[in-house]
Parts: C-alpha cells; structure tokens; sequence
C-alpha cells in the first residue's frame, strides 16, 4: 500500500500481492482467499475491474479492496449515514430527499421511543439525520433515524438550528473519518457540533451564526488540502475572526 | 423524477439571521461577486464562465443562409441554451421549467435587442446570402445566478468569435477558407453585461448581490439591470416578486456600474490570455 494507484472505469485489478504470493502457491489447493470487493469494484466472471475512476484502496487484514473515488450524485448503501431534507409526509411516515435518484422513505416508528401513540411530527422541510437500512436498484431506499438493535438514537433524529450545506462525496466520506484533520484543527479552535452525512451533506451547529459560518467555510475549503494545510488554513481563519 | 425541492427549514432559517447580521452563508459581503473566472478557447468562439459554483459554457458559430424577407440587409442572430440534468437536481433537458425559459429570454434580449451585435454587417449579398450567427449557451453546473454567468459568457464568446473573411467581386461572393485568410472579428458594438440582485425580508430590505443556489431559492425578488461600459442601462428586469422602492432600485444601479467596469476588466484579459 506504499504507491497510489489510480485506476478508471474498465481497468482489470490485479488482487494478488507481491508478499502472499508465495504463500499462495503453497496453499492454492487448500483454500481460495476470499476477496471482498467495496465500492467502485466489479467481478466479471474471472476478473475484477474498476467501475469507478478513483485511487485504488485496499485492506489486507480483512482483505477487503475498493476505489475511493469522487462524484456528487450519491447513490444509497446499507449502513451508511445520510443527512436528509423531509419533502412530504405520509400516512406510513416520510418521504426524504438524500440526494439519490430515488427519495428515501423514513417509517413513523424509526425513531427512538416512538410507539403507535406516540410518533414525532415533524414538518416538510425539516432536517434528520439517518443510516441507510434499504438499499438496492428495484426499490426505493429506506433510513432509519435510531439503532434499531438498541433502540437508541445515537445521534441520528431531527437535526435543528445550525445549518447544513452540500459537499462533494470525496470529502463526506474523509470527514467521517474521526481524525479528519480539519474537525480537529477546528475542535481545537471552536466549540462546535456537526453531523456528516455521506451522500455529500453536512450539518454544523456552533453557538453564533458567523462561527458556524466559519466553521461550514473551512470545511468546504478543505477539500483539496492536506493535513498542514488544513490546520493552516483554519488558523487564518480564527485569527482573522 | 424528483421535482425542485426548496431549502430545508434551518437552511433558510440561517440564511435570514445571518442577512440580518449583515453576513452571507459562504462568508461574502452583501455587494460581493464570487470568484469570477473567463477562459476562451481553444477554438475561436468558445468561453466558459465559472462564478462560483455556476459553470456556463458558450460557443458561437457561422453560418451562410438566406436572409429573412423583410429584412434583407440584415444577418440573423440565433440564441439556444441548454440546462440538462448534468447541471443540477431536478432539472432535465427535456422539459423547460419556466425558470430556464426565463433565463433564456432575458439573455437572448440582452444580446439582440440591445443591438450588441451589428446586423448590417453580417450581410454578404443583399437579399441572397447573409452570416447567421448562431450562440448556444450550455449550463454545466448550476450554483445560482445563471443569467449572469450567461450574459458575460455569450459575450466574452462573441467578442473572442472570428467569422472567415468574404471578397465581393461584382454580383458573387467569395468566402475565404481560415486557413487563405485571417477570419475577422464580429462587429459588437458595444458589451452588455446582466447584474442580478435578490431581495430578503417581508418588506425586501436586505439585498444580495450575486445569489447562489440557496439565496435564489429563499429570495422574495429578483432584479437584473444590464448596463455596459459606457455606461448605458440596456435592460431592467424584475419578473414578480416583492415590489421594490426607487431608492432601492437606485442603490442597485450604483453598484452595479462598479461591478461592470470590473467584469469588463476580466473579459479583456481572458480576450488577451486566450489561446486561439
């Protein structure tokens, strides 16, 4: 994993490694090594291939290989956070917008406490923040905005005050990472609180209207920026303050 | 399949305090444009405007046709523009929502009825054979104030246009090939340059300049004065929307006199860094 590979849409993986291929030799008739292929990856009968232009990633713990690559129209996957705009309300629950093709639905009882009598009303328009329970090509997508095996909402629900905008999904996917480092280098500066959603949304919420805008700008200008540069950056933008 | 959805409610909300605050949601002043940048080339006629989030693309080309009946000596200017899918959410090439159709007239008035363009010498042979100059104006992303990336982008395409240049020899017309003879620059008069304002508040007395997606979709009214560097006031518009004071209609021309000078000032260096 020292070199960055990139690769575009077509290109044929080649999943072996240089370290295992001696080991492989040996064992070949004994087990197969099971690959797992992530997003951006594609098996056609023998071969892998890309699907996605992107850098090519790959974990060899759980031998686990997908390509990170960059777009801004989301396409839904089980188990991931979204951020979600409630378009209309209907006898079974709500209709989402998480920026897919499709909107998603969202079931009156996802959410924590919420019993027949005793479903949370929320408005068209409101904000929440979910994980992805549905996903596939024949239907319609479906979040949830608790832990269904908890029964918890670990942060998802209704999201209000602060304000959320729009990223590309490269930099959703970096920012969920918990070291990002331009959340530690803000966290260090400003108190503040912001839930990231995958499909390319994020909400903040800091105490005043100008830190919160500090905050949403420095987070969509870091998108083409490195770690020192990132905390360069939000030092500026502090000091300038 | 998805129709447009408006903003969330704390996305608006948020926009209204932090206008009342005196500060925009990316951290601009209420009279600030967003990085403006104009790049023509590589073929002669091609400019791409980027304002921020919006990206438009405009290409002018030629043809030789026949001139309209009643208006002989006169070459003929078609406008089209495109807002597809790949552009935004919601929108889609197949149908024109009233905004896309909005904006497509406003541009197309700002160029031909301003008279940008000189007609007359777009005639070949009278009566028989006339250039027609063709402006297609494509929307590659949509981040707010289209008719301003669009004006400015038609324009710069225009002006950087070269046509292949023409002999009359008599009753015939020749038209030189551009690899004979040099081709020759359109005659424009003069360049109009569109400036949208949007309104805020019950009484619309917050303004922005230069609105992004999301000022456009919280907006009460929207106006666009279309001035040049002579300073002359080629277009008003103001479709709907909240009625609005003199005075204010006043404070947005002032501002938009300096804001014209300085995309001016833009559009002859791309003229100048151009690659064709």
């Amino acid at each position: 994993m020292a070199s960055v590979k990139i690769v575009l849409p077509g290109d044929i993986i080649d999943t072996r490694r240089e370290e295992d291929t001696t080991q492989q030799e040996s064992n070949v008739e004994d087990e197969a090594t099971v690959i797992r292929l992530g997003p951006g990856l594609v098996q056609s009968s023998e071969a892998v291939s890309a699907v996605t232009a992107g850098v090519l990633h790959s974990n060899s713990e759980t031998n686990r290989w997908w390509v990170a690559g960059n777009k801004r129209r989301y396409v839904a996957a089980v188990g991931e956070p979204v951020v979600g705009v409630v378009v209309a309300r209907h006898g079974e629950g709500y209709r989402v917008d998480i920026g897919s093709a499709h909107d998603a639905l969202l079931s009156h009882l996802a959410f924590e406490g919420a019993t027949k009598r005793n479903k949370p009303n929320l408005a068209v328009g409101t904000v929440v923040y979910g994980r992805v329970v549905v996903a596939n090509s024949v239907m319609d997508p479906e979040i949830e905005c608790y832990n269904s095996n908890t029964g918890k909402s670990e942060g998802y629900g209704e999201l209000s005050e602060g304000f959320m905008f729009k990223c590309s999904l490269g930099l959703a996917r970096r920012l969920i990472d918990t070291k990002a480092p331009v959340l530690a280098a803000l966290g260090n500066g400003v108190p503040f609180e912001v839930a990231v959603g995958v499909n390319g949304r994020v909400w903040v919420n800091a105490g005043s209207v100008a830190t919160t805008i500090l905050v949403a700008n420095a987070i969509r200008n870091s998108e083409y920026l490195d770690a020192k540069q990132c905390r360069q950056m939000v030092k500026e933008l502090l000091e300038k303050q | 399949m998805v129709a447009e959805i408006g903003p969330s409610n704390i996305e608006s909300a948020f926009l209204l305090e932090a206008l009342k605050k005196g500060t925009r949601v990316d951290g601009r002043g209420i009279y600030d444009y967003r990085t403006l940048k104009i790049s023509c080339g590589p073929t002669y006629g091609l400019a791409e405007v980027q304002l921020g989030q919006t990206r438009v693309l405009a290409r002018v080309s030629c043809e030789v046709t026949r001139p309209f009946p009643d208006r002989p000596t006169e070459g003929i200017v078609l406008f089209n523009t495109e807002l597809s899918s790949m552009a935004g959410f919601g929108l889609d090439s197949s149908r024109s929502s009233t905004q896309e159709v909005a904006i497509s007239r406003m541009v197309e008035r700002v160029i031909k009825q301003s008279r940008a363009i000189d007609s007359e010498a777009l005639c070949i042979l009278a009566g028989e054979k006339v250039w027609t100059i063709r402006i297609d104006v494509h929307f590659l992303d949509h981040g707010g104030n289209l008719i301003d990336a669009a004006s400015i982008a038609a324009i710069a395409a225009l002006k950087h246009f070269r046509r292949p240049d023409v002999t009359i020899d008599g009753e015939e017309a020749i038209i030189h090939d551009v690899r004979e003879r040099n081709p020759v620059p359109l005659s424009i008069h003069h360049t109009p340059i569109c400036v949208t304002f949007g309104f805020f508040g019950a009484s619309g007395d917050m303004l922005v300049l230069d609105p992004t997606l999301l000022e456009e979709q919280v907006q009460v009214s929207s106006f666009t004065i279309t001035l040049n560097s002579h300073r002359e006031i080629c277009a008003l518009n103001k479709a709907g929307g909240i009625p609005l004071s003199p005075d204010q209609i006043q404070r947005c021309t002032q501002v938009a006199l300096a804001k014209v000078d300085e995309v001016n000032e833009k559009i002859q260096l791309a003229l100048k860094a151009s690659t064709a």
